[in-house]
């Protein structure tokens, strides 16, 4: 057993090599160090604490026997999930973590002595105060990334769903929460304590359901934020600094990612987190929509024009995600450096259904990273590109956000796809993109269209190259 | 007059959520999906109090609600401590850098 000060130290330890597991991932090079400094850290602290206990009798057993059956369950996850699956991954994960917090907080109400935090029915109040508000963040969270885990895996439709007062009951709800919060303190009752759960598991199902599909990089960045602060409810909770400062990185994180995908959508935090996008839209798309001439063209048409291009940017998008094209599309892009075109990909901070999601995507066909450049990088240089080759993005090429005051999509920053020489639009159809309205890019005069499998096309180009 | 602990706890908290602030924003757009499960697998340091809650029962009874409810709880943080590091770890070794073979 050792002291409760050493394993403070220790505590902190961890926690500084938690910030220096995020801080390796600023460049590719250094990432790979830092997640071993994350292992390290967490090995840090698992071992003090069963130290600290001091407790290694049957209990210890089974306390490890469980790690190991977790820890079986996780590394097979880990190691079978197909990368196309990492925003479902990363949610369902989530939930995990909001259950645990839920988890510990019931213990530490039904057992405060085991924490040092006073006995059932007479819990030091600030220690209360901090389990239930980690209890609640913490049962927000797992029901809320079960839903974002089942929209993304397709069991639940992506669309929003939506019904009338679903805002007025959603402020209802929360402030019941606060005021179950506050009497839970002042009577101590388990009953309060139940209800609070239950209560909090419902809001988080409410307040994700009105959250359509593509909106998903906002809502994984959120949740990712409250599983942080619900870690760190519970680290106050248990006095523990590795928590606390985990929870408090966790928590900016996920806050920070949630801001960049709402800039790169140019809506507010408020507006996605309210819902409804997409569902509201397609009425007014479908009765102004005229017949408008579009051309055409196949695999050789498309091989062509990429056979005499000197430069050629990719635009990746989630369609390239649904039709598992990243290995075909590096092939093609293979050939074509072959015949020494110069070839770049272009990301929008919001293609996908996660932040990073493209990138990922693409490491995992082998495509160098240094290949690969975010909008503000590289948008400059569809002017002097010779062919932009757009594969299941829809939204963020369209040109009318810089043009259509009117337009739901206005102001947010697109790739400016239609400065190249010609465009390669590939897509299965001319049917709207998730913001529900139409392309304008499809009709330009530099652009064709490939109606095609985003994968089969690619590879349709490739043998033609 | 003491301080209150819970000061102490509370001004870590507070000054971590602006280390956080600082080291995010300079973690590359490219990583951010590494980050994401990065960040999951640390928040999993709960299961310190997953484990505190596991050994709470005493040696007649190692199984009390309490302590089953460590039990789950540190499964569970297990699925993401193991899951979450070693999905990282999968992802960050496919980003490589350009090869020099050509030319």
């Amino acid at each position: 057993m050792i002291s409760a000060n050493l394993s403070a130290i220790f505590y902190l330890l961890s926690g500084v090599l938690f910030i220096l597991a995020l801080r390796g991932l600023s460049s590719p090079e250094t990432s790979r160090q830092g997640n071993f400094f994350g292992i390290l850290g967490m090995i840090i602290a698992i071992t003090v604490t069963f130290l600290s206990t001091g407790n290694f009798s049957t209990g210890f057993i089974f306390v490890l026997i469980f790690i190991l059956v977790g820890g079986s369950i996780g590394a097979f996850i880990a190691y079978r999930i197909p990368m196309t699956a990492m925003p479902e991954l990363v949610a369902g994960f989530h939930s995990l973590v909001g259950l645990a917090a839920v988890f510990v907080a019931i213990s530490a109400f039904l057992n405060p002595e085991a924490f040092n935090l006073g006995m059932p029915g007479n819990i030091k109040l600030g220690s209360l105060i901090e389990m239930s508000i980690g209890a609640a963040v913490g049962a927000i969270t797992f029901s809320g990334s079960v839903i974002a885990f089942l929209k993304l895996q397709g069991i639940m439709s992506g669309s929003p769903i939506t019904f009338k007062g679903q805002h007025p009951l959603n402020a209802i709800i929360l402030i019941s929460i606060v005021v179950l919060i506050y009497l839970l303190c002042s009577t101590q009752s388990s009953n309060l304590f139940w209800i609070l759960l239950v209560v909090s598991f419902l809001i988080g199902f409410l307040l994700i359901i009105p959250i359509g599909g593509a909106d998903m990089p906002v809502v994984i960045s959120m949740l990712n934020s409250y599983s942080g602060w619900a870690a760190a409810g519970i680290g106050f909770t248990l006095e523990n600094t590795a928590l606390i400062i985990t929870g408090a990185l966790v928590g900016s994180s996920g806050a920070i990612l949630s801001y960049i995908m709402c800039k790169g959508m140019n809506r507010s935090f408020f507006n996605v987190i309210l819902g409804g996008f997409g569902a509201t839209e397609e009425t007014t798309s479908s009765s102004s929509k005229e017949q408008r001439p579009v051309k055409s063209g196949n695999a050789d048409d498309a091989a062509f024009l990429m056979k005499n291009a000197s430069s050629v940017i990719i635009v990746p998008g989630y369609g390239m995600a649904v039709a598992q094209a990243q290995h075909a599309l590096r092939e093609m892009v293979d050939t074509l450096k072959k015949n020494d075109i110069k070839v770049s990909y272009a990301i929008h901070p919001v293609a996908g259904r996660m932040p990073g999601h493209m990138n990922v995507l693409l490491a995992e066909a082998n495509v160098p990273y240094d290949e690969v450049f975010e909008l503000e990088e590289i948008n400059n240089d569809f002017a002097n590109a010779d062919v932009a080759f757009v594969i299941g993005a829809n939204d963020v090429t369209n040109p009318i956000a810089k043009t259509d005051p009117q337009s739901p999509i206005y102001g947010m920053p697109v790739l400016d796809v239609e400065k190249c020489k010609s465009v390669l639009f590939v897509k299965r159809s001319l049917s709207p993109g998730y913001a529900g309205i139409d392309n304008d890019l499809f009709y330009k005069e530099n652009t064709l269209m490939l109606f095609a499998d985003a994968k089969k096309m690619t590879e349709d180009i490739t043998k033609n190259l | 007059m003491e301080i209150d602990p819970l000061i102490f706890r509370l001004s870590i908290f507070i000054l971590s959520i602006f280390v956080g602030y600082y080291v995010v924003w300079s973690v590359t757009p490219s990583l951010h999906t590494p980050l994401m499960s990065v960040t999951n697998a640390i928040s999993s340091v709960i299961i310190v109090g997953a484990i505190i809650a596991g050994l709470s029962g005493n040696s007649d009874s190692i199984f009390n609600t309490s302590s089953i409810f460590g039990f789950l709880a540190t499964a569970l943080a297990a699925i993401n401590i193991f899951g979450g590091f070693l999905v990282t770890q999968r992802m960050l070794a496919m980003y490589k850098k350009k090869k020099k073979d050509k030319q």
